[in-house]
């Protein structure tokens, strides 16, 4: 049979992003799909070696707004360690509650994007509004909505009080609340199911041997997450990862949505532990110099930071593995076999973030 | 007001296409379409297809990969058509202004209407750009009849 090349992307209306792929087909049937992306690319690591290494901490953060503050916060566990600063406890958890915010407010998002793919109009609008309540907290405790900046070399920008603390714990009951009447669509709605189970399935074995990251590999049933590294303060707080066995879409559903009540656990047991003191500490001394490797994990998998400083106050070098990069050669492997009217799902499963990928 | 331009009036069509943006200005774009601030209460609907839009929203700069796509959806949307640039990127470039890969803001490649700035351009801020949009959509309609006669 004669195939033919049918291009998705750059510009589709499933996923705002411009991913570029060609798939390659035999009638409905994907055989082959390649890949080309560049749209996105703009030279961030070189732009990070012209600006100063405390400014890079807000260069970083636009890496991806999505997940700003996962970045900014693995490039300051970078920087603190070459330079050998040790950060308050309060400074950890206030970096804890953030990142845990980003991490629902992601999660939330790409529920709501999940829902639009399979043409369900008002679970996204639901979802959606769900997430609004997060944004809401974030310009209250920031003062801005996405780019939140509030990491910095040293601990954090701003501090939490008792109050706004308060009002966290009420908006994320609050959001548990509404989150547990969606949850029963997304995991036991009969279309929803239809478009789901079975598709796409990545096993265990696949998801080994293509280096899968993150809430991906978690739902093909490995257990892998950054955070039981325990950095920042995690190591004081009390979670397990969420894992799935079947490794298709309906896993990869289930494990996101569960994370966003993971995360509504995590918030409130910082905001219980959460020390008085200082949420940031001057710095003094020579610019870093030295080389290190800074992980975390992002809402899509586990980021890798690495740095190298040369006694000057801009780095040699700033290169970093984002988890969409990771995950890319697995959706590849998942496109073969699978059928046209299955790729958006495919693709949104993974949840791509090219600006990430490319930088 | 005739059938035509009162439908345009009152129900433009936008379509977003995202160059080099940090995703930022994306998820607020998307943010307006969605209950807390619901755009679609004055008649905007996003749509998948340049031939069916009116209005063209650009977030971030433009680099060498993405211009001669972003000139290809410019170019397939019907006429009277507007853009808008949402976020300090899309506007001069932004914080990837000295970057190797950047061209600077969408107006070097495409003929800009209106300028949202912001980083990210929050949601009340798109909004109104895209209602100053729908004016100068107006504007340029009055033009055309004009040339037409």
């Amino acid at each position: 049979m004669s195939s033919t090349i049918v291009p998705f992307g750059p510009q589709h209306p499933v996923l705002p992003e411009p991913l570029h792929i060609k798939l390659v087909m035999e009638d409905e049937n994907i055989v082959d799909a390649i890949p080309a992306i560049g749209y996105v690319h703009r030279g961030l690591e070189k732009l990070t070696e012209t600006k100063e290494f405390t400014q890079n901490t807000f260069v970083v953060e636009r890496v991806c707004g999505i997940c700003s503050v996962m970045h900014a916060m693995a490039y300051c566990q970078g920087i603190e360690e070459l330079m050998n600063i040790e950060i308050s406890d309060r400074a950890k958890f206030l970096r804890v509650i953030w990142a845990e915010l980003h991490r629902m407010h992601s999660h939330l998002l790409w529920l709501g994007l999940l829902a639009d793919a399979f043409g369900f109009e008002s679970l996204f609008m639901q979802t959606w509004r769900d997430r609004e309540k997060v944004m809401d907290i974030m310009e209250e405790t920031a003062g801005s909505r996405v780019v939140i900046s509030c990491n910095t070399i040293g601990g954090t920008r701003r501090d939490l009080t008792k109050e706004q603390m308060a009002k966290i714990i009420a908006t994320v009951d609050d959001i548990k609340h509404d989150l547990e009447q969606v949850e029963a669509v997304f995991l036991n709605n009969y279309t929803v199911k239809h478009r789901l189970v079975g598709v796409g399935v990545l096993t265990k074995a696949d998801a080994i041997e293509y280096c899968t990251v993150g809430p991906m590999a978690r739902a093909s049933g490995i257990v892998t997450d950054m955070r039981t590294t325990g950095y920042s303060a995690y190591g004081q707080l009390d979670f397990e990862p969420i894992t799935h066995n079947d490794g298709d879409c309906y896993a990869r559903t289930y494990v996101r949505l569960k994370e966003v009540y993971q995360s509504i656990d995590l918030i409130k047991q910082a905001i219980a532990k959460i020390p008085e003191g200082e949420h940031v500490v001057p710095f003094k001394g020579f610019p870093p110099k030295g080389d290190v490797i800074s992980r975390v994990e992002q809402p899509r998998g586990e980021v890798l930071y690495y740095l190298r400083g040369n006694g000057t106050k801009n780095l040699d070098r700033l290169r970093l593995r984002t988890p969409t990069f990771a995950n890319i050669p697995s959706l590849l492997k998942m496109l073969p076999g699978s059928q046209l009217a299955d790729v958006p799902m495919l693709i949104l499963t993974i949840d791509p973030c090219i600006s990430c990928t490319e930088r | 007001m005739g059938i035509i331009s009162k439908s345009r009036k009152k129900s433009p069509w936008i379509m977003h296409y995202d160059c080099t943006s940090c995703n930022g200005c994306d998820i607020e774009t998307l943010a307006c379409l969605t209950p807390m601030y619901d755009a679609e209460r004055l008649g905007i609907i996003n749509v998948g297809n340049p031939k069916h839009a009116d209005i063209l929203l650009v977030t971030g700069s433009v680099n060498k990969r993405n211009e001669l796509v972003l000139k290809n959806i410019y170019n397939q949307m019907p006429d009277p058509k507007c853009v808008v640039a949402i976020g300090a990127c899309a506007c001069t470039g932004g914080i990837f202004k000295e970057c190797y890969n950047v061209l600077g803001g969408v107006e070097n490649v495409i003929p800009v209407d209106v300028f949202v700035p912001g980083c990210c351009a929050r949601p009340e801020a798109i909004i109104d750009g895209i209602v100053q949009a729908i004016g100068k959509l107006d504007e340029k309609a009055d033009a055309m009849k004009k040339v037409a006669k």
